[in-house]
């Protein structure tokens, strides 16, 4: 797989509604990521500038749940704009912990969290105003758009990381031993 | 020339979904500037109903850059519920990890997300503009970041089993003691990571004197400090008590316990963040701006109590105007690496400790109080956890005070102050745009904490500029 001027792989990672520390797990590869740096180019993400999701990317890591609109249609892009998408990590995977709200209706949610009076609505309620409107329900990523491959874990070990990615490089089936598969 | 608005979306190299929005005039100029937070998960809705006991766990989902700290804040409102002093030991560990999660956090903020603007330039290529940028300009500086922080994580691994979202501290201690078989590894870690941290330190000196102008508009006004400090003034970052200090350094607050934070702090709401705005109350929405965090901390304490950590904060109080408070939040950075040295003796004191690898580290109880409040100093400030519980000790009501919501006022004054240094009237660089990013960023935000409730609002505050122009407008309390 090699689809950079320099013969690296484009990879992207993505951070809907999650708490980071999938991302965190990805820097626990510590001293790997020096070496990663060799074959690999970070095109997009929370820890690099580029502000758009560019075309052709090899890999794209996508930490979260689908919690609001922005997010839904970011899942659209990415999954449109690479060759591989990685959910990663249990609320992309299930939904897990930005699920948890599901069974109460998104106004009464907001509404008792943001107490506003005098005709004013709270942020997250209707499209068009400065912050997206929250959806009905936090999904996991393959509700809202295909998936390649499945990393559990809250977040997955940075040994997990490690291991599809090197699949992956490789071209390979990423295949997790018996101790990564699991949820938590 | 038209008006219009620019939008930076997202806020990159932060923790947590955010952008900026800049309303332009027809000259070009940055007549208003805001912070937005945009996502929502809604904790305090999502924990009602569930056991107290569970409250660690899910919080600690809240923050995966800080999830310790959310983790021990939940755990001592658990004691507060439970009504028992946690065994010696298991507060001393407690203590170990948080320094530990401090490390890394702070090292993550300074290596990993902000030294690509000190090192590389904060107009430079944004593609390279990155820790990976960073790997192959400054070898040696990013190595040095990717350790230290390796060692925090490391440290909050041998105690609780993993590096990121620990199962380990609970109300009424922790689930697990200290290996004496591990005492030594940890150990070895510290004198490396001093090293890098006092070469940091030293680097980072030679750097800041190209950065003048940074120096004097990221975020340099006169404002409220607020932090924990030891009953005896020193730096604190797990207990204590809590002090308010003005902009020219007069002591508001001396000694206020915790609990009663809802006496001291209100916020508003407003319709364009998910994040609200808190202010110190005695002095209503304006003049009771505050900011929290490494800078409030080093500047509301008397001294940092560890040799080396003096040394260096005694030197960061050059900063001082008149004998007033450190007021610029570009030094946030500086206060960063001065805290890390300061946990690095802490941790390396309590491993010598002879109980550390006691065994026993848990109180039992059940529900003895109704309510509870656990406060801790987070990496990024002051986090009050206040939950209510049934006689099942099932939650009734959470209110979470995060420490980005306290600095929420002081960021969106300092993209405003950045603009209007920074910006030419004529075109709008992408180097200016990251200029206004790095203004987040010294607060090193963690804006996955976004939400919490407190009160009902009463009125509408207008804030003007100097010119009359709308600087900002909020409900308030």
């Amino acid at each position: 797989m090699s689809s950079t001027p320099s013969g690296k792989i484009r990879l992207a990672t993505v951070w809907l509604s999650g708490c980071s520390g999938c991302h965190m797990s990805f820097l626990d590869l510590d001293e790997q990521l020096l070496e990663l740096h060799e074959h690999i180019q970070l095109v997009h993400g929370p820890l690099v500038d580029r502000k758009d999701f560019p075309p052709e990317v090899d890999v794209v890591l996508v930490e979260g749940a689908v919690n609001n609109e922005e997010q839904k249609e970011m899942a659209g892009i990415l999954r449109e704009q690479s060759r591989i998408v990685v959910a990663l990590g249990d609320c992309a995977v299930t939904g897990n912990v930005p699920a948890m709200r599901n069974g109460l209706p998104v106004k009464n949610l907001l509404e008792s969290v943001y107490p506003v009076e005098g005709g004013h609505e709270p942020p997250g309620l209707s499209s068009g105003s400065e912050v997206p409107r929250l959806l009905p329900a936090a999904l996991p990523l393959h509700a809202v758009v295909p998936v390649d491959v499945f990393l559990p874990g809250c977040p997955p070990h940075a040994r997990t990381i490690g291991s599809a990615l090197k699949a992956l490089l490789k071209g390979e089936r990423v295949v997790l031993e018996q101790g990564m598969c699991r949820f938590g | 020339m038209e008006k219009k608005t620019v939008t930076i979306d997202p806020v990159t190299r932060i923790e947590g979904h955010g952008k900026i929005t800049l309303q332009l005039d027809e000259k070009g100029h940055v007549t208003r500037a805001r912070f937005h937070v945009t996502d929502f998960r809604g904790f305090e809705k999502l924990c009602e109903q569930r056991p107290f006991w569970e409250m660690p766990d899910i919080t600690s989902r809240i923050c995966g850059i800080c999830p310790v700290s959310h983790m021990l804040a939940s755990a001592k409102a658990g004691d507060a519920i439970l009504g028992v002093h946690i065994p010696p030991t298991a507060h001393k560990l407690r203590r170990l990890i948080h320094w530990a999660q401090l490390v890394q956090s702070h090292a993550l903020s300074f290596f990993h997300l902000s030294a690509p603007d000190l090192l590389l330039g904060m107009e430079s290529d944004p593609q390279e503009r990155n820790i990976l940028g960073l790997v192959s300009r400054y070898p040696e500086v990013a190595k040095d970041g990717i350790r230290l922080r390796q060692v925090g994580q490391e440290i909050i691994r041998v105690l609780g089993g993993k590096s990121v979202h620990p199962s380990w501290a609970v109300p009424g201690g922790v689930r697990a003691p200290l290996e004496p078989g591990k005492l030594e590894s940890l150990q070895a870690l510290i004198p490396q990571a001093i090293d890098i941290t006092e070469r940091t330190l030293e680097l980072y000196r030679e750097k800041i004197e190209g950065f003048s102008g940074e120096i004097e508009h990221y975020g340099d006004f006169s404002s409220l400090y607020m932090g924990l400090v030891s009953p005896g003034g020193e730096l604190e970052h797990y207990d204590g008590v809590l002090r308010v200090m003005d902009g020219g350094g007069k002591i508001l607050e001396k000694g206020a316990p915790p609990e009663n934070y809802r006496d001291i702090f209100s916020e508003g709401v407003e319709s364009w963040s998910f994040l609200k705005f808190p202010y110190y109350k005695p002095l209503g929405p304006q003049e009771g701006l505050y900011r929290v965090g490494p800078l409030a901390r080093l500047n509301v304490c008397d001294r940092a109590g560890t040799p080396r950590a003096d040394r260096v904060l005694e030197e960061f109080r050059r900063w001082q105007k008149n004998g007033r408070p450190v007021s610029g939040s570009f030094h946030m950075h500086e206060a960063r690496l001065i805290e890390i040295l300061f946990c690095l003796e802490k941790i390396s004191e309590t491993l010598s400790d002879a109980h550390i690898t006691g065994t026993h580290v848990r109180s039992h109880a059940g529900v003895n109080a109704r309510a509870g409040v656990g406060v801790i100093e987070a990496p990024r400030g002051t986090l009050f956890h206040d939950y209510h519980v049934d006689d099942e000790g099932l939650v009734q009501e959470v209110n979470l005070v995060v420490a980005s919501g306290h600095n929420n006022l002081a960021m969106n004054r300092t993209i405003l102050q950045i603009a209007r240094a920074f910006g030419n009237g004529s075109e709008i660089t992408e180097g200016f745009l990251n200029r206004m990013e790095h203004g987040i960023r010294i607060y090193d935000p963690c804006l996955s904490c976004s939400t919490h409730v407190v009160g009902r609002h009463a009125s509408r505050v207008e804030l003007l500029g100097p010119s009359g122009g709308l600087l900002r407008s909020f409900e308030i309390l």
